[in-house]
């Protein structure tokens, strides 16, 4: 599972969110943070647009700072899902983006899953998913699974790259 | 966000039984008292014919204003329908 892990997350860190301009948002009350900007609205549908498979996450999925974005990542991989047509977007790094997926999405908590640009839910979501085998059905359906040669080929070349990334820190 | 949310799973625990007429409800502070990370388990006829994602948008739409002042929710939601035959599976199980 590792290795299917690591081939999704290589992909992963390639999009930041976007070049953000600095707001007023984080200083108001959270009440007022809550409301979503036309721009931030903007940046959301671009985001969601990157790839077919969107995460939006707490962390990187090499390091994720959240156990539910964590056992997130770790489906994904479990799934096979292609990291060609995958992105994490980290909202750690970005207050606006944190705050806004929240309301765009109508979904008060992170990670939050987007598939062909549908919100498919949160972590309870996946994970109900996955075990119903909903999720494994969305993505054949979605076309986002590697393809399974390619996907062993893969396995095999960055074992043991593996071994020499796993005492990295960021 | 390490203070206390004055939120406790007895109050979110009412909030769900009355406002979802939930028949049974779990809810399960797992923060060490500051109040900020609950995990849920709730059954209601209100859920019958919904997603898993319509469910749980309707719990949180219910609760929109407890969870946005707590870290971590996570909740599982059943019809009642469903909640009997998980409850078959766990007696299996056991």
């Amino acid at each position: 599972m590792s290795l299917f892990t690591r081939s999704l997350l290589r992909a992963s860190t390639r999009p930041t969110f976007y070049p953000t301009k600095p707001t007023t948002t984080r200083l108001l009350p959270s009440i007022l943070a809550r409301y979503l900007s036309d721009s931030t609205r903007a940046a959301i549908d671009n985001a969601i647009a990157t790839s077919p498979v969107v995460l939006f996450m707490k962390g990187t999925p090499e390091f994720p700072q959240c156990g539910f974005s964590r056992a997130s990542i770790q489906v994904l991989g479990l799934q096979g899902v292609d990291p060609q047509k995958f992105t994490a977007f980290n909202v750690l790094e970005d207050d606006e983006l944190r705050q806004g997926i929240k309301e765009y999405s109508s979904w008060p908590t992170i990670p939050q899953l987007y598939v062909n640009k549908e919100f498919v839910g949160g972590c309870d979501i996946l994970m109900s998913m996955h075990s119903s085998g909903e999720l494994s059905e969305l993505f054949e359906k979605a076309g986002v699974l590697a393809p399974g040669d390619e996907a062993e080929a893969s396995t095999s070349t960055s074992e043991s790259a593996e071994k020499k990334d796993s005492t990295k820190t960021e | 966000m390490a203070e206390n949310s004055g939120i406790t799973a007895e109050t979110l625990e009412q909030t769900i039984r009355s406002k979802l007429e939930a028949t049974y409800v779990s809810v399960i502070d797992n923060s060490g008292g500051c109040g900020q990370i609950f995990e849920a388990v709730i059954v209601s006829p209100q859920f019958e014919g919904k997603t898993s994602l319509a469910k749980s948008r309707l719990v949180n739409t219910t609760l929109k204003e407890e969870i946005a002042q707590i870290h971590a929710w996570s909740n599982k939601t059943y019809t009642p329908a469903q909640w009997e035959k998980v409850k078959e599976k766990e007696a299996g199980e056991a």
